[in-house]
């Protein structure tokens, strides 16, 4: 006799149980004079989980980075990270610049230890956790390069193991991959999700591209511009614990990037 | 360069004209040039001579502190006038006014307020190097790549560090070629200051042999001048593509 197969319980949602916010935006307005870039934008991060902010150019969302990185002030509402407020830059935050923002006169293994440089850790304990970070973000032998001698997807890289290197459990990336070429973007976004698995920090991630969003995202914050605000956020859950090479077959995906397409279209010029 | 298909050495610019300049002294045109061979075996003369050794002490003592001055106060002005936009507005008129002043003509007023000696030699020196010196060191500070500054920020620099460790190094091509500029003019300052001021240094040695015909000495001091200026000079622009490599990269 074949035991009776004991069916789980359906998978209940958590009741009520709102998800562990690490970064959580309220009511942020943001005026450059008279022009409203961001208006009573109020926005949750879920803890260990990287965020897309998403939406055409112009739509603030370089802005919003910039204010939970605490570089620059809201004209109005609050940010919280981890439950404390921001007042300004912070070591709970670590940021990857579009243009990676690395110094030119300084080897790649003294950028990446800036971030610690700056904290006053000393020289030998920095360089070594640099060296650790160097090779995890695959640029082992180039610690004595200089910025001018890589390719732009190293140098990202360089700009990632340095945002890496300081630990923070918040990190911010402002369009990271719009300056690298198209294969080296496609390697980035797959160590990315890599990285989200494995480093339980959470990603807030600046992108003007759907494809993008949609393949590195847990959770995609649509924001529409003029003046900014969330429009839509979307969770895909199907294709998340696949396969790197299988997302884009998904037709989760697919529909998405569809949907999020068909809502932003009016948008473009 | 390259003439006839061959590598020209170095300098050799200066070769043809050192030849010029014997031939024309050689046929004895002009009282105002003799030949440069006279120049030189004069200048061999006169190198170990009391005189010339102290000319040579007081010159470059005003020189060099004149110069430190200007480099010491005029790099931190110029960074501080890129970074702020209220201290730009402030000082800009000012620096761009004694840029192109005739500070000569000041020369009679620093010597009321600062005497007739080395004091006002030194002022002397650094009005003339100092504010080319603020301008590049300002333009070097106002190019600078935005997110370096958001970078610094972001991973807590602070202000002090920011100016030692971003601002500075990223200027500092700039920097370099206003420092540069400035010590030539420094040489310009430190001369007429002691031709103004109080007849010392190769100021004097200027006044004694130009007012007693001696050209032979006369150009053999201003060789010295010139290769030491010279020399300095290209000291700067070794250490400007020693930073080349960033320059054209920030």
């Amino acid at each position: 006799m074949v035991m009776p197969q004991i069916k789980p319980a359906a998978a209940v949602p958590p009741v009520a149980a709102p998800l562990d916010s690490a970064v959580s935006v309220r009511n942020v307005s943001k005026n450059y004079g008279k022009v409203e870039a961001l208006k009573d934008l109020s926005l949750e991060f879920p803890r260990g989980e990287l965020t897309s902010l998403l939406g055409p150019s112009g739509c603030g969302k370089t802005t919003l980075l910039k204010i939970i990185g605490g570089l620059l002030e809201p004209t109005a509402g609050e940010i919280e990270v981890n439950g404390k407020m921001v007042t300004g830059p912070g070591p709970d935050r670590a940021f990857v610049f579009q243009d990676f923002a690395l110094l030119p006169w300084a080897s790649v293994i003294r950028n990446v230890a800036f971030g610690l440089e700056l904290r006053g850790v000393p020289r030998s304990e920095r360089e070594a956790i640099a060296e650790k970070y160097i090779r995890n973000v695959g640029l082992s032998g180039f610690e004595r390069s200089y910025p001018h001698e890589l390719s732009g997807g190293m140098r990202q890289r360089v700009g990632l193991a340095r945002a890496l290197s300081v630990d923070s459990q918040v990190l911010l990336l402002d369009e990271p991959f719009s300056a690298v070429d198209e294969q080296n973007r496609r390697k980035f976004q797959e160590d990315l999700l890599a990285l989200v698995r494995n480093e339980n920090k959470t990603f807030i991630f600046v992108t003007h591209s759907i494809e993008e969003a949609v393949y590195v995202s847990d959770q995609i914050a649509i924001l529409l511009p003029r003046p900014s605000r969330v429009s839509e956020v979307i969770r895909p859950s199907g294709f998340r614990e696949k396969d790197v090479e299988n997302i884009r077959r998904d037709p989760e995906y697919l529909d998405i990037v569809d949907q999020i397409w068909s809502s932003l279209r009016t948008y473009a010029e | 360069m390259t003439a006839f298909g061959y590598r020209l050495p170095a300098m050799s610019s200066l070769l043809i004209w050192a030849l010029l300049w014997e031939i024309i002294g050689q046929l004895d045109l002009t009282f105002f040039v003799p030949p440069l061979s006279e120049v030189v075996v004069t200048l061999v003369k006169i190198l170990p001579t009391p005189a010339f050794l102290k000319a040579l002490y007081e010159t470059a003592y005003a020189f060099l502190g004149g110069v430190a001055a200007a480099i010491l106060i005029g790099i931190p002005v110029g960074i501080m006038m890129g970074k702020s936009r209220l201290l730009d507005e402030l000082l800009l008129p000012w620096v761009n006014i004694f840029l192109s002043a005739p500070l000569t003509a000041l020369v009679p007023v620093l010597m009321v307020l600062f005497g007739f000696g080395m004091t006002s030699i030194i002022i002397t020196t650094t009005l003339f190097a100092i504010w080319i010196i603020i301008l590049n060191a300002r333009v070097g500070v106002m190019q600078i790549n935005r997110s370096l500054i958001d970078m610094a920020r972001s991973f807590g620099a602070s202000p002090l560090e920011a100016f030692f460790k971003i601002y500075f190094w990223a200027a500092l091509p700039e920097i370099l070629g206003g420092v540069r500029i400035g010590i030539i003019r420094a040489v310009k300052g430190v001369i007429i200051g002691q031709l103004l001021i109080s007849i010392v240094g190769f100021g004097a040695l200027f006044e004694l042999y130009s007012s007693n015909f001696l050209m032979g000495h006369f150009w053999a001091v201003l060789i010295v001048l010139f290769g030491l200026a010279f020399t300095i000079s290209e000291f700067l622009a070794y250490l400007e593509r020693r930073v080349a490599y960033y320059a054209a990269k920030r």
